[in-house]
């Protein structure tokens, strides 16, 4: 007796790739694919997409924004699922039906595309349950919540408990885990002074949680953290939370180059 | 007060500068936080009595005009006066010519934000009434010719040395580092003032509609004998801070002092219903409200209308990392942080006040810890959409977004771009994993170093993949 592939175990995944991962480091995007498959989804990549919108949206300009979003929307029509690495982008997606007034047909489908889009740890843990992580990280990490993962979407247990699986990994918890980084999209540029006294109070907080390796959802943060903890000298590496649980260590972490990943191992 | 916003920029970096206020700063957020977070948890149901604020708050700016009436009503039937003014001017008039009325030289004065909003002091004084800050903060900063830098606690960017200093100048008495001894320095300066003055101005925190009355809530009892000791009481305040009955005042006063102090409750609440009547062992003669409009009304029924449920705690200040570095004089005018950043672009235009609601980074903090739910971030964002539509937003930003969306819109483009953007850091970098200085980018790697990109975007890796059918 045969029987049909249940459909519903095999979720079209969209992976919305971001432009950072995209741009500065694509294996977290190819780790982000292949959690989605261990978890037994079909992930295609549309070719449609570009970004979120975020730079258009924080500048005030809603007309560009809405722009944008009509083309991600159009990109992922079809997929049951679009899972990013990011808070800050998939929560930039679920922004979307505030660009369209209400009697819009676009309105309904930046609804419906917000309903179906999830941070990539969020997506494992609450949707699709899975917890086999098969990856070994041998040092203490700490883990920093990025703002718009953790209090748009409510993302903070999602990564910890993903974490836990990962073999001699141990977690210690970073004074203000939850506050901001300084990065802020174009802040971190456009008042670059006040930005750096936040990300120097956070890479204190890093420094001082003892960890040896710090660890995050969005790479923007990411950049940023790592950028400030190499311009101190620091030996802290940063990496994105999906390489661990996909048991992608083996490129040099964030800002790193090769030789500092040999002497590392 | 002189407007500094459009400084913001060249505040925020004196004020990164400064050591002392720094440290103030650092200390700062070990206090209120700490004591709010302790607070609520020991009242499992605060989030509830958040939804029921933000409701109610929502019922009563939809029905402002009727709780307002109401409020006049009441205030007339027990013998005071209400006096509604549209704007700042009208309200300083309004006051003066009260002053004048009774002949008043000196006014003592309870810690009104308003009074600051519409610049009081200043306008007195100019026309020969003394007012004295009752507030110690207040009062402090009123010596050193200061202006407050938090909205409850004023003098939060100074330390002992200064407030010595100031005392020392002013009151012509040996110097002491003892912060005892300076509180009671003032409290002997201050009960002189109190007695002999013609006119006490206090602010209000809640103007009760039911019964006409109006609170102030204080830890200091300044409030108190500024309100009952003169013969002529004048509650300034705004005309938000209606609610219809003494029970949703008593919700407010719980939520207030949690999210601003993390006291269950404030030490002095001190409640105000007219004049003093003929069976009363004391109160004034002369009970005034001076209702200040000050473009409020107008924010009713647009983007801004949610603003309006603000109650003043300053926790959203209190947490916010931008104003935990740079401190209240930085936004350069009276109210600081993200209510501020709000607020201060009705009040002063968004022309000069276009800063604030940029200098965010929308990480939702404060609107995490808002008692009333408002989503300041939010309301930021409406600031700089209207920049936008004006076309104030900066030619560097325009242009930036402009040729950015270009690409953006252009997926093939986009890709070009990402492949050469990559290609080209990646050159900088050389073998070092990263870049410590990068053309046009000098506010990120003036601070930081720019992490290097791994090399093939990801687009290009995943299409060589799917060709080679992988
Ligand atoms: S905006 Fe909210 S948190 Fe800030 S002062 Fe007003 S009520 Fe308090």
């Amino acid at each position: 007796m045969t029987t049909m592939p249940d459909q519903s175990n095999h979720p079209k995944v969209g992976l919305f790739v971001t432009c950072l991962a995209d741009m500065f480091r694509p294996s977290v995007a190819f780790a982000t694919v292949k959690l989605l498959e261990a978890a037994g989804c079909q992930v295609e990549v549309p070719e449609k997409q570009t970004c979120c919108g975020q730079p258009a949206y924080n500048s005030g300009d809603r007309a560009t924004t809405a722009e944008i979003a009509r083309q991600t929307i159009e990109a992922f029509d079809g997929y049951e699922y679009v899972v990013g690495p990011s808070g800050s982008c998939i929560g930039m997606l679920h922004y979307y039906p505030d660009l369209f007034e209400q009697n819009d047909p676009w309105k309904i489908r930046a609804l419906d595309l917000k309903a179906r889009a999830f941070e990539i740890t969020q997506f494992l843990t609450d949707i699709v349950n899975f917890d086999q992580i098969v990856a070994q990280y041998e040092g203490t990490i700490t883990y920093h919540d990025s703002c718009s993962g953790l209090r748009q979407l409510g993302v903070k247990q999602q990564p910890r408990q993903l974490l836990s699986k990962v073999d001699n990994l141990t977690l210690n918890e970073m004074e203000e885990a939850e506050t901001c980084c300084g990065f802020g999209g174009t802040f971190c540029v456009k008042y670059p002074d006040i930005s750096n006294r936040m990300v120097s109070n956070k890479t204190q907080y890093i420094s001082d949680s003892g960890a040896d390796t710090l660890v995050g959802g969005d790479l923007g943060c990411l950049l940023n953290m790592a950028g400030k903890l190499k311009r101190e000298g620091k030996s802290i590496q940063a990496r994105h939370v999906v390489e661990i649980l996909a048991g992608m260590t083996d490129t040099p972490a964030i800002g790193e180059a090769e030789y500092e990943l040999a002497k590392a191992l | 007060m002189q407007i500094k916003s459009p400084q913001f920029k060249e505040n925020a970096r004196i004020a990164l500068h400064n050591v002392e206020l720094q440290e103030a700063l650092g200390q700062f957020k070990h206090g209120f936080p700490v004591n709010r977070a302790n607070a609520i948890k020991r009242l499992p149901e605060f989030d509830d009595l958040r939804d029921a604020g933000r409701d109610l708050k929502n019922h009563i700016i939809q029905n402002l005009d009727i709780y307002l009436e109401q409020f006049e009503s009441k205030v007339i039937e027990n013998g005071g006066h209400v006096h509604w003014c549209r704007t700042a001017e009208d309200a300083n008039k309004t006051i003066l010519d009260i002053c004048k009325q009774v002949d008043a030289k000196t006014v003592t004065k309870g810690k009104s934000m308003v009074s600051e909003e519409i610049n009081l002091n200043d306008y007195l004084e100019a026309n020969g009434v003394q007012p004295v800050e009752t507030d110690l903060g207040e009062y402090i900063l009123q010596l050193r010719g200061d202006h407050p830098s938090h909205i409850i606690a004023p003098a939060i960017h100074l330390n002992v040395e200064d407030v010595s200093e100031a005392f020392h100048t002013h009151h012509k008495r040996p110097k002491t580092g003892d912060p005892q001894a300076l509180m009671k320095e003032a409290r002997e300066v201050l009960r002189k003032q109190f007695v002999s003055a013609d006119v006490g101005i206090t602010g209000a925190n809640f103007l009760v509609a039911e019964t006409g009355s109006t609170i102030i809530v204080t830890n200091e009892g300044n409030g108190d004998l500024t309100q009952t000791l003169p013969k002529t009481h004048i509650v300034i305040t705004s005309i938000e801070k209606v609610v219809p009955t003494l029970e949703d005042m008593s919700l407010f006063l719980r939520l207030l002092a949690r999210s601003a102090t993390g006291q269950e409750f404030t030490v002095y609440n001190t409640l105000s219903s007219g004049p003093r009547r003929a069976e009363d062992q004391d109160g004034p003669e002369n009970f005034h409200v001076v209702l200040v409009d000050n473009g409020r009304s107008e924010m009713v029924g647009t983007e801004f209308q949610e603003m309006l449920r603000c109650i003043r705690c300053s926790s959203c200040m209190n947490h916010c990392p931008v104003y935990g570095a740079v401190g209240g004089h930085s936004y350069g005018w009276v109210y600081p942080g993200p209510m501020g950043s709000v607020l201060t672009p009705k009040m002063i235009g968004i022309d000069k006040a276009a800063h604030l609601p940029n200098a965010s980074t929308s990480c939702g903090k404060c609107e995490e810890v808002c008692p009333v739910r408002i989503p300041l971030p939010k309301m930021m964002r409406h600031w700089r959409e209207k920049e936008f539509e004006k076309h104030l937003t900066p030619k560097a930003v325009r242009f930036g977004i402009a040729g950015w969306a270009y690409f953006a819109k252009r997926p093939a483009l986009y890709r070009w771009l990402a492949r050469s953007s990559a290609w080209f850091m990646q050159k900088m970098a050389g073998k070092k994993g990263r870049i410590n200085k990068l053309p046009l980018a000098g506010g990120w790697t003036d601070w930081r170093d720019m992490p290097a990109p791994q090399g093939k975007t990801f687009m290009d890796q995943w299409q060589a993949k799917q060709k080679a059918g992988e």
